[in-house]
């Protein structure tokens, strides 16, 4: 049970200071996770914590390959809807 | 008899230090001896030491704990000048070397603060790891922080530590809902807290924050982001109430999004205010607020004057290779120090004398029903160290000056490409050009040290007359001596005034 950090990371640091069991780390060309210290913060907190602050849309994946904050899940807008928020926020 | 009154602005008893005449600078004199104290040599808190101190930021900071619309968190570029972007990430031990190399390379560098490329105190051990010992090693520097708010009154009494004299807050709204349209989330008590939720939480820290440090007497500047159609009319309420709770300052800033910065803001189309819309946002603060008009909106590792960069001076690299005897430098630098701060205090002598004579040569040309003498009129000013001394072509920037009776108004800066910076770059000039002559939408006049012919005609077609008659002379004296040409000329009077507006 592991997550994984992919190429659209951008070596931001966020979530080095919050792993429980300092599983990330820095490398070339971006972060990467130990995956035999990497908990998913089972029994310390409620949500993986590289998960829940990890800026960027799909870039740490779960064991299963599926994205742990998907496409629109940050922005609170889904990619269906994308063009008619920019319509609305272009007039502004 | 009464006399033809023709200065209703006019400075009181006192000048301009009784506080009429809106630069920050100016208003200095409404202040008490230990706020003026503590921002005379500090470069973002007054705008008349911008032009003899430097700051620097350290980029020890790179942990962020919300999302602004605006940023993007891949922050790696050298090329930009913006917040939040900086070239290379330091450790403490790092920013502590880089800041004595700088401290004793440039003496006039008075101020360091940490203010990214995340937030400071969503790093705290290495925010106040870089403070505890800067305190130790050279406590002749003042340190700064510039945050969010989000994670602040966890650690005012960690700031209160260091004698951290000055904290800036972004502060961007006081209404959830505005912030909704701002932060997309937040990370709070280990878990990810989205939209009106999250910009609830946000805006309760800030506030709270900001009451903690006016509590330990600690100034605090409010910055924000000026974005159209999201927060501008609204950040009038923000003024007023971080005014009411004790901010000193406060400083608007227009938005920056750009689609190739890749910010949500810049993906989306959403667009930056205009010159103008900043001025009067600006303006229509300044009632409640002392405003800040002289912001650069500079990089997380900026090192050097407002306005001019010299990070490649010092890359951890040519640090490194340094050797500094930081006695002596402090020596130096306190001896710098004493001598801007006396020029300063003459200066400011000086012009506020300056200011109350045109004010009295005015009497003699005005018939008595002209009331009020002259409207006041916006010029842009090509300058360089308080003089008028740039070519048009070569400005990177024009500092915006209102010329009234009451005097000579720094009101902001509008920034412009240098579009004849060589025979490579020429062909791409027209389009420049017409992009300057944009910026400067709403200013009737452009001084500058010279000008060619064509960007003269230019400016002319597009209302804006140049000026290069008064090169090298002193920006504030150059301004009224201009508006004093038009007022003579009989153009601003009311009916020039109906006609322009």
């Amino acid at each position: 049970m592991a997550l994984e950090i992919i190429e659209s990371c951008v070596n931001c640091w966020a979530c080095v200071p919050l792993c429980p069991n300092k599983a990330i780390y820095e490398a070339k060309p971006h972060f990467l996770i130990d995956a035999d210290k990497c908990t998913e913060c089972t029994g310390d907190f409620a949500e993986a914590q590289c998960v829940a602050v990890c800026p960027i849309e799909g870039a740490i994946l779960d064991e299963l390959g599926v994205a742990m904050n998907p496409p629109g899940s940050l922005t609170g807008i889904s990619p269906e809807h994308w063009a008619e928020a920019q319509a609305e926020i272009a007039a502004r | 008899m009464d006399l033809p009154v023709i200065t209703p602005e006019a400075p009181k008893a006192g000048g301009c230090s009784a506080g009429s005449c809106g630069s920050t600078a100016d208003q200095m004199g409404d202040m008490s001896a230990e706020i003026r104290a503590k921002v005379q040599d500090h470069p973002c808190y007054s705008e008349d030491a911008h032009h003899y101190f430097a700051r620097m930021h350290v980029a020890v900071a790179p942990t962020c704990n919300i999302q602004c619309h605006y940023c993007n968190r891949k922050y790696d570029c050298a090329n930009e000048s913006r917040p939040g972007v900086v070239s290379e990430v330091l450790t403490p031990s790092q920013a502590v070397k880089k800041t004595l190399a700088v401290a004793a390379t440039i003496p006039q560098m008075t101020v360091l603060g940490i203010a990214g490329p995340g937030d400071p105190l969503a790093n705290p051990e290495r925010t106040f790891e870089t403070f505890r010992e800067l305190a130790l090693k050279a406590p002749d520097i003042k340190l700064c922080v510039s945050t969010n708010g989000l994670a602040l009154p966890a650690n005012v009494d960690e700031l209160a530590k260091y004698n951290i004299e000055h904290v800036t807050i972004t502060i961007n709204c006081v209404d959830p809902d505005v912030g909704a349209k701002i932060y997309p989330w937040i990370f709070w008590q280990n878990r990810r807290v989205y939209g009106r939720e999250a910009a609830a939480i946000l805006i309760e820290q800030q506030q709270k924050g900001l009451e903690m440090l006016v509590a330990r007497g600690i100034l605090v500047k409010v910055n924000s982001v000026l974005i159209p159609g999201v927060n501008d009319e609204h950040l009038k309420e923000v003024s007023k109430i971080v005014k009411a709770k004790g901010a000193f300052l406060h400083n608007v800033m227009p938005l920056i999004a750009e689609a190739e910065h890749g910010t949500f803001y810049g993906l989306m189309c959403q667009r930056s205010p205009t010159g103008e819309e900043l001025k009067q946002l600006q303006d229509a603060c300044e009632g409640d607020m002392n405003m800040m008009r002289h912001c650069r909106q500079c990089r997380a590792d900026a090192v050097g004057l407002l306005g001019e960069d010299r990070g490649d001076e010092f890359t951890m690299e040519k640090v490194e290779a340094m050797e500094i005897d930081y006695e002596a430098a402090m020596a130096v630098r306190a001896e710098l120090r004493a001598r801007v701060t006396a020029e300063l205090e003459a200066k400011r002598q000086k012009a506020h004398a300056a200011k109350s004579a045109p004010a009295v040569q005015v009497i003699q040309f005005q018939p008595r029903a002209a009331k009020p003498a002259g409207r006041p009129v916006l010029m842009a000013v090509a300058a360089k160290g308080g003089l008028v001394a740039i070519h048009f072509g070569h400005a990177r920037e024009f500092l915006i000056y209102e010329a009234s009776a009451a005097g000579a108004k720094f009101v902001g800066h509008r920034k412009a490409d240098a579009y004849c910076s060589g025979d490579e770059t020429c062909g791409e000039g027209e389009s420049v050009l017409g992009r300057t002559i944009r910026a400067l939408q709403g200013c009737e006049v452009v001084l500058c040290a010279r000008i060619g012919i064509e960007p003269w005609g230019n400016l002319e077609a597009a209302g804006i007359q140049p000026n290069g008659e008064h090169a090298m002379e002193p920006i504030e004296e150059a301004v009224m001596a201009v508006w004093n040409e038009m007022l003579v000329a009989g153009k601003l009077d009311a009916r020039s005034l109906a006609k322009s507006a």
